[in-house]
């Protein structure tokens, strides 16, 4: 049986350079899953853009074949004219792109960006289009199809923009579907949910699909065969089934090894030390009040964050997990005095073990002074959060300036001193943060806030925008960093998996309520809330043997009136954190 | 439904803001010391002519000049009974010019209209030209036809707009037969509309609404190419292009439209900067606008003359912007829809 797409010596570069892509060879089947894997930078994507020919305008093909159709009828599409390639591309071949906030034009509603898909393969009328369109986002799970037909992109989650880009990915019926991460953007309950649709509409439809990831769980549970790149280079080509069992290439090991993995060993963890608090969170709410657009509409009042109470030990990790709009964020905005809880709601941080507390929303201007300097912020992306005017030298010594902090010479030495901290070297000092990839911008940001000899770091996600093999380099630093000064950790993430590993104590947060918090090998192994055991199943494991438990997401992830009676919260009536066992706080009624 | 409500509600405002803006006209006006009138007052006693002195102090009476600023001001707008009841704006009195001795509606006349007529001849030439240059210089960005482009724009930047005035006027009129300086024939001065008078405006047109036009298109031309360059790098054009679009269709269903917004936002801009920009085009290519007139009144401190004109010029400004946001919220679903219920 010959393959559906057969991709042979493949090679594509930009410019005069060196090729990103080398000598690529692939084939997908029809009906079947083929996995591109690869970090960012392997060529991956730029490969997949290559089949449909929307590569950026410096790129061009520079070799190799690749074969599409069936039978008689074979087309090469890396000679094909331009014109015919029209017809091929959300045709026959269509694409799901990773961005869907801005895959949609904000300024079309969906069903006419949708609709647009059959205008031009099928000269479809607009009546034609809209009945056709209206059951493929039924099909795709849209409430309400005719409503979602006149929404603009704006008004929908990520989510439910996933789903559209799959309706007009599909409505077309293809025949080879490629789809770019079409998940990494998304929350992990909503990631499992899309991932399973996809699934379901291929077994439907019996197209085949190419899905381009960096995330082997993923990989594990939809795909039939796998390419694992590197370098532009195909490291390791063959069945899922084979290369996750044994993976052959060093290189894929490395991969498996950098995945952190939600650990389900029967174990029982260490509650958090109830003494020597260096961060303290007692009965913080936050509501923010959207005024309404209309005078007679009553203000719209939200609330971020509601009733928390958290502790955090010295030279602890205490991490807080959520989706977005969970409230995470909000909550550790206001830990680091950035927000104002509503009235009653207090923050206490004390600097040393001797010191008086200090409130951290009354303090005097001496107080705060110290508590800038004692308490700093790692962000989540490292590309945007160091300024590309700066040399690093003065993004690192400007914190030392702002508090009149030595002489400029020991403020160098100082930033030296750091930057060899954080695995960096010191003649890195006069160069440019464009100079610098993902990871060591990351590493940047660490130095950077470690420049005042803080004892408190909050970390907002930050390893979510990094490689899977990076992201284990910048944990391992952040443990060494704690093991060695004492530090104590303040982690907001949205990944389970990251969170096992450098967590002591962990906190599920959902609509601004905490609604369980243990240590992490307690919560993991024994699970009580449905939330969290839709957070711990939507995690794809890279074992083909356990795939994604779909229906336990669905359950947990849906609504709070979706849940058993004893989890069930509303806005009037909140059941209270309940210790299960020590140290295991569930949110139910009793 | 929303629409029209934005629209009262815009109008509004509109009015709220010339009401605000004639207070400050009328205050700067009055900020150096001295009026038209006391200026010539002082003038007479100087050379001793007692007459002339009764008259201007006639005139400072009948015109309300002798009392308090806030009461001259109302009765300027005609909110407030002067010497001869209400009789200001409102009422359809522009008042008086002491330096060409005539009522000010008879001096500003025609050019009201002729200002408005060449100005929206010299908006729509700008968008015209604009328009398909700064696309198809970004869609064709780094080749020469976006190098072609720019480097006409630049050129039509740099020219100064009098020099190209005659430059045109020379060759229009030996080439063309173009007619030189006017807006129309002098026989159809003064004269009601009609058909031949009308074909003479337009062919008097063709020169200055180039002359005008230019410096403001290959501005907007150089705008709406960098916007294109960036809504062109965005993802949701790959998406269109994956969808099988093609590429002249997909550019102006999708970047175009979003590319669109600044400019519509500028018409608001436009407008002014044009009318005092093309103070000097006017005086060198003869235009019977406003400006020249504007220029006059200023310097002689005829107080109801510039008042007025600059209240002229203040209203279509604001109808500009006016227009502009009411298209851009037209355009924009962002705009209209921020904060319905999802």
């Amino acid at each position: 049986m010959t393959a559906l797409l057969s991709v042979r010596d493949l090679s594509v570069g930009f410019g005069d350079g060196e090729s990103v892509v080398k000598d690529v060879n692939f084939d997908v089947e029809a009906g079947q899953t083929l996995a591109l894997v690869g970090e960012s930078g392997s060529g991956k994507t730029i490969s997949c853009r290559a089949v449909l020919r929307i590569l950026p305008r410096a790129a061009q093909i520079r070799s190799g074949t690749m074969t599409f159709g069936t039978g008689q009828n074979r087309l090469d599409l890396a000679t094909l004219g331009e014109r015919r390639m029209r017809d091929i591309r959300g045709n026959r071949i269509s694409m799901i792109f990773q961005e869907p906030m801005r895959s949609l034009s904000p300024l079309h509603k969906i069903g006419n960006q949708v609709s647009e898909v059959l205008w031009l393969h099928r000269g479809a009328s607009e009546s034609e289009a809209r009945k056709e369109v209206l059951k493929q986002f039924e099909r795709v799970g849209f409430p309400d199809p005719a409503r979602a037909y006149d929404s603009y992109p704006f008004e929908m989650s990520g989510g439910m923009r996933q789903r559209a880009m799959i309706a007009m990915a599909m409505v077309a019926k293809p025949d080879l579907l490629i789809a770019d991460e079409p998940t990494t953007a998304l929350d992990v309950t909503t990631q499992a949910q899309v991932l399973g649709l996809i699934k379901d509409l291929q077994q439907e439809t019996g197209m085949a699909l190419i899905l381009v990831t960096h995330d082997l769980g993923v990989v594990a549970n939809m795909a039939e065969q796998v390419v694992v790149m590197h370098k532009g280079r195909v490291m390791e080509a063959g069945s899922a089934q084979l290369i996750l069992t044994e993976p052959a290439h060093p290189y894929t090991r490395q991969l498996f090894e950098a995945a952190p993995e939600i650990p389900d060993e029967d174990a029982v963890g260490i509650p958090m030390p109830d003494e020597d608090l260096i961060l303290e969170m007692k009965g913080v709410s936050k509501t923010y009040t959207m005024r309404a657009g209309r005078g007679w509409k009553a203000d719209k009042l939200i609330h971020a964050c509601r009733g928390i109470d958290l502790k955090l030990a010295r030279g602890k990790t205490l991490a807080v997990v959520g989706e977005s709009g969970s409230g995470k964020t909000t909550a550790a905005r206001i830990a680091l005095g950035a927000e104002l809880p509503d009235p009653g709601g207090e923050v206490l941080f004390r600097a040393t073990s001797q010191d008086d507390p200090i409130l951290v929303h009354q303090m005097t201007r001496a107080e705060r002074t110290l508590f800038q300097r004692k308490a700093q912020m790692v962000f989540q992306d490292p590309y945007s959060s160091l300024s590309p005017r700066m040399r690093i030298q003065d993004a690192l010594t400007e914190p030392l300036e702002i508090h009149r902090i030595g002489t400029p010479a020991e403020q160098r030495d100082k930033a030296a001193e750091m930057l060899k901290r954080v695995g960096l070297n010191a003649d890195m000092l006069k160069r440019y943060p464009h100079a610098f990839s993902g990871g060591q911008r990351q590493r940047l940001s660490i130095a950077r806030a470690m420049m005042l000899d803080p004892t408190l770091i909050i970390c907002d996600e930050p390893t979510s925008a990094l490689d899977v093999s990076v992201q284990e380099q910048i944990l391992t630093l952040l443990e060494d960093l704690q093991d060695s000064l004492n530090l104590s950790y303040f982690f907001i993430s949205h990944d389970l998996a990251v969170v096992a590993r450098i967590a002591d104590e962990v906190a599920v947060m959902r609509q601004g309520l905490v609604v369980e918090q243990a240590p992490p090998e307690t919560l993991f192994y024994n699970p009580r809330h449905p939330y969290t055991k839709a957070l711990i199943a939507a995690q794809p494991e890279p074992d083909i043997n356990r795939p994604i438990d779909l229906k336990l997401v669905a359950l947990g992830a849906g609504s709070p009136d979706s849940w058993d009676d004893a989890f069930r919260f509303s806005d009037s009536v909140i059941p209270s954190l309940v210790e299960m066992e020590p140290g295991h706080k569930v949110r139910c009624h009793v | 439904m929303i629409m029209l409500r934005y629209a009262v509600y815009r109008f509004f405002t509109m009015l709220l803001t010339l009401v605000v803006v004639s207070v400050m006209i009328f205050v700067i006006i009055n900020l150096p010391p001295g009026d038209y009138l006391s200026n010539q007052i002082a003038e007479l006693q100087a050379s001793g002519q007692s007459a002339g002195v009764a008259k201007a102090e006639f005139l400072r009476k009948e015109y309300a000049l002798d009392r308090p600023m806030w009461q001259q001001y109302l009765i300027w707008m005609g909110f407030f009974p002067g010497p001869h009841g209400f009789e200001g704006l409102l009422q359809g009195n522009y008042g008086w010019s002491f330096e060409f001795d005539r009522p000010v509606a008879e001096i500003v006349g025609d050019t009201l209209w002729l200002t408005v007529v060449v100005n929206l001849a010299a908006i729509l030439f700008v968008y015209a030209v604009a328009l398909p240059l700064g696309v198809m210089a970004a869609a064709k960005s780094r080749t020469w036809v976006d190098y072609t482009t720019a480097f006409v724009g630049y050129l039509g930047l740099a020219t100064p707009n009098f020099l190209l005035a005659l430059i045109l006027f020379y060759y229009g009129h030996r080439y063309f037969n173009l007619p030189i300086g006017g807006l129309m024939d002098p026989v159809y001065e003064g004269q009601p509309m009609s058909w031949d008078k009308m074909k003479s405006i337009l062919v008097h047109l063709i020169v200055p609404t180039f002359v005008i036009g230019t410096s403001g298109a290959s501005a907007m031309m150089q705008r709406l190419r960098a916007n294109m360059l960036d809504e062109l790098g965005k993802p949701y054009v790959e998406t269109a292009i994956a969808k099988g679009m093609a590429p002249s269709r997909m550019l102006t269903k999708y970047p175009l439209r979003v590319a669109f917004n600044p400019f519509v936002a500028d018409i608001g801009n436009l407008l002014p900067s044009m009318v005092s920009g093309s103070v000097l085009v006017s005086v060198v290519l003869g235009l019977q606008t406003i400006g020249p007139t504007l220029l006059t009144a200023l310097k002689t401190q005829d107080q109801f003359l510039s008042a007025f004109i600059l209240m002229f010029v203040a209203l279509l400004t604001l109808i500009g912007t006016m227009i502009s946001d009411i298209l851009l919220v037209m355009l924009d679903p962002r705009i209209r829809y921020e904060g319905r219920e999802a």
